[in-house]
């Protein structure tokens, strides 16, 4: 877990997350969050009591009769699992979630050219929201952008700043269509940024406007 | 109640207790093909989902959490990941576990606790206005989309959020004398 993340996910994400139905992009935002953060992780599960509470007082449809012989048919016949899991190995920069979507850790990140000296790898998800890794060298500055609909940027490693604020490890910041910011990585590290958007972003300058179809921002 | 279904999860991973378990299936398999249905399943797709919402439950009855989780809210967090599976075909990413270590057992008063209110925050939602529970309601069984935010006013989240807040600590203590 990561101690002093002051940016955290908004009630909305976290109502989204619990219910199931943000799309699996942003989804991917939200479980590295929490993967690094135990206040938005209690929160998460807190809302996760709400579906337990909705479904104890749900109505009920009668299952056949041959339900709970299939349940222990299947029980019996499965392989035997270890019944308590074994942990995972943990990665200093990629939480468990990004760890399933890379295939492994941050070595394994097949990263792409996106101008400028900035890197990313678009992570295979449903369409309706786009994640990406990000690899921002040590103070560049991402091009001055304003965003069709919502963007999560999530710090992995390093921190930037805009006008917005300075995030380092585990804050995220929510930008909607409303904001026009310029984040710039820190000076001291390279930044990797996990980035959710569910519409393309619009940079001002016309150089980067240019490139955007090649680079799927 | 909860306490009941607690000690049936207890008997199912300590000595795979059948008998325990057709209890919790009987009061929950039912529930839970509701659950699939409003969301939008058929009847035969459903009752095929409750079959690998069950089965779960036994198979990972060692990763159930009294301190962290009504037994409820443990089978609403399986059946929605089955469900994301089934009708949007995606898989849901999952936060990275924090686990009990083979010795560690929860908390006696932190479970207990937790039970606790999970219990006001059931009796909260049941006296909620008719229209403010449909609406809850509406968004866990996906009716709503993320935008259409149910109203949560007036639910005891936040003292239920702090338990579970006690119970990670807890947890991330113990792992770290590791
Ligand atoms: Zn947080
Ligand atoms: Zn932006």
């Amino acid at each position: 877990m990561t101690p002093n993340i002051k940016h955290h996910l908004t009630e909305e994400l976290l109502l989204g997350y619990s219910t199931g139905s943000l799309p699996e992009a942003v989804n991917i935002a939200v479980a590295t969050h929490i993967s690094m953060c135990d206040e938005c992780r209690a929160a998460a599960e807190a809302y996760d009591s709400v579906g337990g509470a909705v479904l104890d007082q749900a109505e009920t449809v009668s299952v056949s009769e041959s339900c709970f012989a299939s349940v222990m048919e299947s029980i019996r016949t499965a392989p035997a699992t270890d019944r308590r899991l074994a942990r995972r190995p943990a990665d200093p920069v990629l939480p468990a979630p990004l760890r399933d979507y890379v295939g492994g850790s941050l070595d394994k990140v097949n990263w792409r050219p996106a101008g400028m000296g900035v890197r990313q790898a678009i992570l295979p998800t449903s369409g309706e929201a786009t994640a990406r890794l990000l690899y921002i060298p040590a103070g560049t500055a991402v091009p001055d952008h304003s965003h069709g609909g919502m963007e999560l940027t999530l710090v992995l490693q390093g921190a930037f700043r805009d006008e917005d604020g300075h995030f380092g490890r585990g804050d995220i910041e929510v930008a909607d269509s409303e904001v026009e910011h310029t984040p710039i990585a820190d000076i001291g590290e390279d930044c990797i940024c996990l980035a959710v958007t569910d519409a393309p972003l619009r940079f001002k300058g016309l150089l980067p406007r240019l490139a955007q179809p090649f680079l799927r921002i | 109640m909860n306490e009941t279904w607690i000690g049936c999860m207890i008997r199912i991973r300590d000595e795979q207790d059948e008998q325990a378990f057709a209890e919790v299936f009987q009061y929950f398999a039912p529930r839970v093909k509701a659950f699939l249905m409003r969301s939008g399943t058929d009847a035969a797709l459903a009752e095929e989902c409750v079959q690998e919402v069950m089965t779960t439950v036994w198979q990972k009855s060692a990763m159930f959490d009294p301190a962290r989780a009504s037994v409820a809210t443990w089978i609403f967090t399986i059946a929605r990941n089955r469900k994301i599976d089934i009708l949007r075909r995606q898989k849901r990413p999952e936060p990275e576990d924090i686990y009990w270590g083979p010795e560690e057992e929860p908390d006696q008063a932190e479970s207990i606790g937790l039970q606790q209110e999970s219990e006001k925050l059931g009796a909260a939602i049941a006296e909620l206005p008719d229209k403010q529970r449909e609406l809850i309601e509406k968004a866990y069984f996906g009716d709503l989309t993320h935008r259409e935010i149910a109203d949560m006013t007036g639910l005891p989240l936040g003292t239920i959020k702090s338990r579970i807040r006690l119970a990670l600590d807890r947890l991330r203590h113990a792992m770290d004398r590791k």
